[in-house]
């Protein structure tokens, strides 16, 4: 569905991407990891507009397009949920979701159709929040994580892009995150995790793609790996192709 | 869906909040009012009277107009310090356009909310275009217009309006008794209509309805509260027109925060910035437009405070205008750091100022003693605000 080909970009006399490929398909999980420096970040910013690539190509359903802004990439259906969130603690939930394309008729917000449309969207990724009313300040890390992951679905996206969605959980918090990550594969979205998290990639990835020093250091079908396969690709211990 | 939806339970945060917005509200300030009634009337029994009650009102106007304004910047978690000096040098082109050179009052009035914008505009462009911190930009305001407020003056010193012009007599019109009774039972009747379509649209909507008892007690109070303000108000000369303008702005400016896309935005930036600009929003834009909005309600109160004065000297806007402007909207629960605080806190906030300078000089107190009574209500509003939200966040 999505294809990234051959992208490289310069920083001054860094290259942070070396003739990238990456391909993502609808109802997969491809979790994307490597170590510091690798490339993933770079390249997560090619895909979602923030950066644009020196070179390469990026096709979507084999059609190339241009990606030179966050913008475009939303309106071709990508969607990202950074690290940071990017939530306002002080506005509700509803008030998240919809931030920055609140449903309105002239200038008057349609709070009732808004929080339908929420209640609608939490309860079918299955997130439970007592009171969509309160301040985002108010959740707990794992909810504000779900709620910015449900925010990326608001548009109607086909590729999400996940930067650490569990970096800042616990156990608990991180297990019912990777549930919700299974449920936007079940949705039949196409779904990019970079993660520093081994175990986390095993438990909901269905490929791995790693990057090393700005360069593809291998694929793999996720179950069918050992971990200690992949660390070597992360590390270099190992050399790919094989 | 293919995954068997499962049961997630979040670890619950929400269970024992002391309230739902997980702050104290309105009710510490409300309190606060009742307790300074009680003092101020048990010391003197003037403090009550109709005849104070509707000078307390006239009094409170033009300054809590600069609050209205300064809120809306104070939302964005910026600072307007110019209010004062904007609202002083308005009214002082307002008077020359007025009495020096003959002009009509509405064009006299239109040219000053116009300078009042222009100079909000100049505010907001070096703010985001220079990136200067909005700190030091209305720093500079305050200095800068305040001498241009003297310098326009000259050597005179003092325009004096006439009595008998239009612009004094804003503040010496009263609504008759039958308007002012036709006026509770509009506003009454609005607010109790939007209640029951807002409550059938939900229930159309298939959302979980809040308990009947919130709509109707919230109706019910404010039924009794203007009625008493108009009972007690109509006993002397009647509800001051200078008191209804304040009252509509403020419900206006609260309507378009809760309601439109603009004041969701404002919001929204206040409360993160990256955010609303990576969501889309422009964040540039709106902040100039809300520091335009400031200044011109900066000039709108110095209007008022010229036409209650029917003069325009030196120390228009100046000494503790700006100051008490800014109290009154953290009194009223506006947060400094932006995104929390809503336009009723003009109202609340400069009520309880008002009523304690009004107080105050009823009893005779030096201003030394007026000052320092006025910063301990500052700090205790503060700290109650603080408290009620570090409890909430656990």
């Amino acid at each position: 569905m999505f294809a990234a080909r051959g992208v490289s970009k310069r920083f001054g006399a860094v290259r942070a991407l070396d003739a990238v490929d990456l391909h993502l398909d609808a109802g997969e999980v491809v979790a994307l990891v490597g170590d510091n420096g690798a490339g993933k970040s770079t390249l997560v910013k090619v895909i979602s507009g923030a950066v644009t690539a020196d070179e390469g190509r990026i096709e979507y359903d084999g059609v190339p397009v241009q990606i030179n802004n966050p913008h475009q990439a939303r309106s071709l259906g990508i969607s990202t949920v950074y690290q940071d969130l990017a939530l306002s603690e002080n506005l509700d939930v509803v008030g998240n979701l919809f931030l920055g394309s609140e449903r309105h008729r002239w200038a008057v917000l349609r709070k009732i159709e808004m929080e339908r449309a929420a209640r609608a969207l939490l309860s079918s990724l299955d997130v439970r929040i007592q009171d969509i009313q309160v301040p985002v300040a108010m959740l707990s890390g794992g909810q504000r994580q779900s709620v910015a992951i449900a925010r990326a679905l608001v548009g109607e996206p086909r590729l999400v892009i996940l930067d650490e969605p569990t970096a800042a959980l616990g156990v608990e918090q991180t297990a019912q995150v990777l549930d919700l990550i299974r449920r936007l594969r079940d949705r039949g979205l196409a779904v990019l995790v970079i993660s520093h998290n081994l175990a986390d990639v095993r438990a909901v990835s269905d490929r791995t793609v790693v990057l090393r020093l700005g360069r593809n250091a291998g694929e793999f079908r996720t179950a069918e790996t050992s971990p200690e396969a992949i660390v070597a690709a992360i590390t270099g211990a190992a050399a790919w192709p094989q | 869906m293919a995954t068997v939806a499962k049961e997630i339970r979040w670890p619950g945060r929400s269970a024992s909040r002391p309230t739902r917005r997980g702050d104290a509200g309105v009710w510490p300030v409300v309190g606060g009012l009742v307790a300074i009634a009680i003092v101020f009337g048990s010391l003197n029994g003037h403090f009550l009277s109709a005849e104070n009650l509707t000078n307390l009102a006239l009094q409170l106007a033009a300054t809590g107009m600069l609050s209205l304004g300064i809120i809306l910047v104070l939302l964005l978690g910026e600072i307007d310090l110019s209010a004062g000096s904007v609202s002083g040098l308005c009214a002082a082109v307002l008077a020359i356009v007025h009495v020096r050179q003959g002009h009509s009052a509405l064009l006299a009035v239109a040219i000053a909310l116009a300078l009042g914008a222009a100079i909000g505009l100049v505010h907001g462009l070096m703010f985001t275009q220079l990136r200067m911190p909005s700190f030091v930009v209305t720093l500079a305001g305050l200095i800068g217009w305040q001498g241009l407020l003297l310098y326009v003056l000259g050597r005179g010193g003092t325009i004096n309006l006439p009595f008998d012009g239009s612009i004094a007599r804003l503040s010496d019109t009263w609504l008759p008794p039958w308007a002012s009774w036709l006026l509770v039972v509009l506003i009454v009747g609005v607010a109790g209509t939007s209640a029951v379509l807002n409550r059938r649209l939900r229930r159309g909507a298939g959302l979980p309805l809040p308990p009947l008892s919130r709509p109707v007690l919230r109706i019910a109070g404010l039924a009794g509260l203007l009625c008493a303000a108009v009972l007690v108000l109509n006993t002397d000369r009647g509800v001051p027109l200078l008191l209804v303008i304040f009252g509509a702005l403020v419900v206006s400016v609260d309507l378009v925060l809760r309601h439109t896309v603009f004041g969701q935005w404002l919001y929204a930036i206040g409360g993160n910035a990256e955010a609303a600009r990576r969501a889309g929003i422009p964040v540039t834009r709106l902040r100039i437009i809300a520091f335009v909005l400031a200044s011109t309600l900066a000039a709108f109160g110095g209007l008022l405070a010229a036409s209650r004065l029917a003069a325009v000297n030196q120390s228009s806007g100046g000494s503790d205008t700006l100051m008490m402007a800014i109290a009154a909207a953290v009194i009223g629960g506006v947060s400094l750091f932006g995104g929390r605080g809503r336009a009723y806190a003009a109202l609340l906030g400069i009520l309880v100022i008002q009523s304690i300078t009004n107080g105050m000089l009823l009893l005779n107190v030096d201003s030394s003693i007026r000052l320092m009574v006025t910063a301990i209500v500052l700090a205790v509003a503060v700290a109650i605000d603080s408290m009620s939200r570090r409890g909430s966040r656990q």
